[in-house]
């Protein structure tokens, strides 16, 4: 018997590893050959997918992309045993762009198989919340603020002092929420980690419930990822299944469960308190702030809303120490980052690494460049209200601070790479369309002022009395970002001004067609 | 979708009544109820309004606030095109301007025979394989003119 990996990862999914499967099981009879066919996460090295790996003495070895129609071809270079093939990538954990990168949060995804909770135990899960049991609430929140770890659904807030907010609020009832609404384009972290290696949002959401005191756990996750959703509560089942979740997690004295929500296709839903009035069942509206969700969350009661890589992340530092992950990072971004490489690119994929990557090794030594092969143009980082950069900011180190400083951000850890075919007066248009399409409507400057933005950069791109209209637009962006409640409204200028700030002769391009005729 | 059963009421207050022991329960009811029907049709608001003790304008207000509660039928195929900014980094704009030109359809219209509803979606994840689409429940990267036209001949088809 031969164990073989296909990822079951939307991805694979999408490259046709249903296909790949049915015609190897096939392949398999016909040639009387015996084959376990394990469906795991992605590794990550996306332009492989649908990656198979076989499970030989030697290691793990890998072929891919492979089609259904390669089938044949590999069962005749014995790719059972390791055969070479034209396919083949040689030992998955040694090829290179695996081999370089840092893998905390990513450590079993792609590894094992996402609903097997012996597979989980076996390979370090559960350690992290049994050490939470033996050290206590208090001490287990001291090991996630010594680690240094920030939100990583973009804001970027310490997630230590969130847990410890929630855990000194005296209530009734306290709950913890994942924030699984990954709506930026550009990012899959978050459904890598759901279809790949559920059971650590599982373990870190229990270990956070055990930490601030809270019995129930909502993973509110977005529509668009239907294959997250049934492997999230396959593994929820396995949870249940083997005491990790219900009246006794574990044979402690800590009851936790957890509940997958699904979103409606709503993007400001990603926003923490828009979200939290979808849970309760209403339109998703921002609510102001304060009071916070901490003090104040889901029906009123204390919450803990994080994203779904902090989460995932807690079990490891739980496990190793707080000391261990702060070790990765530059200065107050510690630990690894899961980045997302994207777009018009060689090779797009998941590269979790350190804080402190240059902007140009990410997009080029990583990402190999542009898949079109002509130069890049821009890149836009953090999601659709994240700036674009162009190639003369490549050395940006991927930090918060840093991205700040250059008036962008880090957003997700999504990056979108765009070629010199791109008009980036369209792309500036695209965001306050997209921005006016999601906007709650609960603020006037996020409401009308994106809709009058698509207005005024259609003007522009008319040639219609353009540097009036430019300087309108910055008042414009200027309004949204200091006028608007939460992230939508504030954050979109960042694409549009970045547009122009960079890319000024993007909109200039009616004035010069004119003056060339 | 092709799934999707005749308007019944008293099936719809079965599925109202199963989740209302949820906390929350008033979008795990028009999720099922979507699932049912094809699209949450608008004798349910006030039964709704009734079983969660909200306003009819309350619940309007919900459904009409996401854009994945249609309140009307849809095609028996739905095609959803990612129009976000991965995609567009590899032309989707176009390719989707053009798809929906040839069918004479703006986003989310259904072609007269009913076959199917295109819809712009604003990212799936699938941000490595641009441009990406889901037809029904079947997620596809890298989708061309060509692949659309498979699709559109696919639903008509059946």
């Amino acid at each position: 018997m031969t164990r073989i990996y296909i990822p079951r990862d939307m991805a694979a999914i999408a490259q046709g590893a249903k296909k790949l499967v049915i015609a190897i099981e096939k392949e398999a009879a016909a040639r009387g050959a015996k084959v376990d066919i394990v469906r795991n996460g992605s590794r990550g090295m996306l332009w492989l997918e649908p990656l198979i790996e076989v499970e030989t003495p030697a290691g793990r070895i890998g072929y891919g992309p492979a089609t259904a129609a390669d089938v044949a071809s590999l069962f005749d270079a014995g790719f059972l045993t390791g055969g070479a093939h034209k396919l083949c990538i040689g030992k998955v954990e040694e090829y290179p762009y695996f081999a370089r990168q840092t893998r905390i949060t990513f450590q079993r995804c792609g590894k094992t198989d996402p609903v097997s909770f012996e597979d989980y135990v076996a390979n370090g899960g559960y350690k992290g919340l049994d050490r939470a049991f033996q050290i206590g609430p208090e001490a287990t929140i001291k090991e996630i603020a010594d680690s240094g770890l920030r939100g990583r659904g973009g804001a970027g807030f310490p997630t230590g002092i969130k847990w410890k907010t929630v855990h000194d609020c005296k209530a009734d009832r306290k709950y913890v929420v994942t924030n699984a609404d990954e709506g930026d384009s550009g990012t899959f972290a978050d459904r890598m980690i759901m279809e790949g290696d559920p059971l650590s949002l599982i373990e870190g959401m229990t270990i956070c419930g055990f930490a601030v005191g809270a019995s129930k756990g909502y993973i509110y996750l977005r529509a668009e990822y239907p294959i997250a959703e049934v492997i999230l509560n396959e593994a929820l089942a396995a949870a249940r299944k083997n005491g990790a979740l219900g009246d006794k997690v574990r044979g402690q004295n800590f009851a936790f469960d957890i509940e997958v929500r699904m979103g409606a296709g709503a993007y400001v839903c990603g926003e923490e308190t828009s979200l939290l009035e979808s849970l309760e069942g209403k339109r998703g509206i921002v609510r102001a702030k304060p009071p916070f969700p901490a003090f104040e969350g889901l029906f009123g009661k204390p919450t803990v809303v994080n994203n779904v890589l902090s989460l995932a992340t807690a079990p490891m530092i739980l496990a190793d120490g707080g000391a261990a992950y702060a070790a990765h990072g530059m200065d107050r971004s510690r630990g690894t980052i899961p980045l997302q490489i994207a777009g018009n690119v060689k090779y797009p994929g998941l590269f979790e690494a350190p804080f402190g990557l240059k902007l140009g090794e990410i997009v080029n030594d990583i990402g190999g460049g542009t898949l079109s092969g002509k130069p890049v143009k821009a890149v836009q980082v953090g999601g659709p209200l994240g700036a674009y950069l162009p190639v003369s900011l490549f050395d940006t180190p991927f930090d918060y601070e840093a991205y700040t400083k250059k008036d962008s951000l880090i957003g997700h850890g999504g990056l979108v790479v765009f070629d010199d075919t791109t008009d980036m007066s369209w792309m500036a248009r695209f965001g306050m369309e997209f921005c006016a399409i999601e906007s709650c409507g609960k603020c006037t400057p996020c409401r009308i002022g994106s809709t009058r933005g698509v207005e005024t950069i259609d003007k522009i791109r008319r040639g219609e009395n353009v540097a009036s209209n430019i300087e309108l637009l910055k008042d414009l962006c200027h309004t949204m970002k200091f006028g608007s409640l939460c992230a939508l409204g504030g954050f979109a200028p960042y694409p549009v001004e970045s547009a122009l700030r960079h890319f000024p002769e993007d909109f200039q391009k009616p004035a010069l067609e004119a003056a060339a005729e | 979708m092709s799934g999707a059963v005749p308007w019944n009421e008293a099936r719809a207050r079965e599925i109202i009544d199963a989740h209302l022991g949820l906390e929350g329960p008033a979008l795990p009811i028009l999720h099922a109820l979507q699932h049912e029907f094809g699209h949450v049709p608008e004798a349910i608001v006030p039964h709704l309004a009734e079983a969660l003790n909200v306003s009819r304008a309350e619940v309007h207000g919900v459904i009409t606030f996401y854009h994945d509660f249609k309140r009307e039928p849809q095609g028996r195929h739905i095609l959803k095109i990612c129009r976000a900014e991965s995609c567009q980094s590899m032309g989707a704009e176009k390719m989707a301007l053009d798809f929906l030109a040839k069918l004479k359809l703006e986003w989310g219209g259904t072609t007269p025979d009913g076959s199917l509803t295109v819809e712009p979606i604003y990212c799936l994840g699938l941000c490595s394989h641009s441009p990406s689409a889901m037809f029904d429940d079947e997620p596809m990267g890298w989708v061309d003119a060509a692949k659309l036209e498979e699709i559109a001949a696919e639903a008509k088809g059946e």
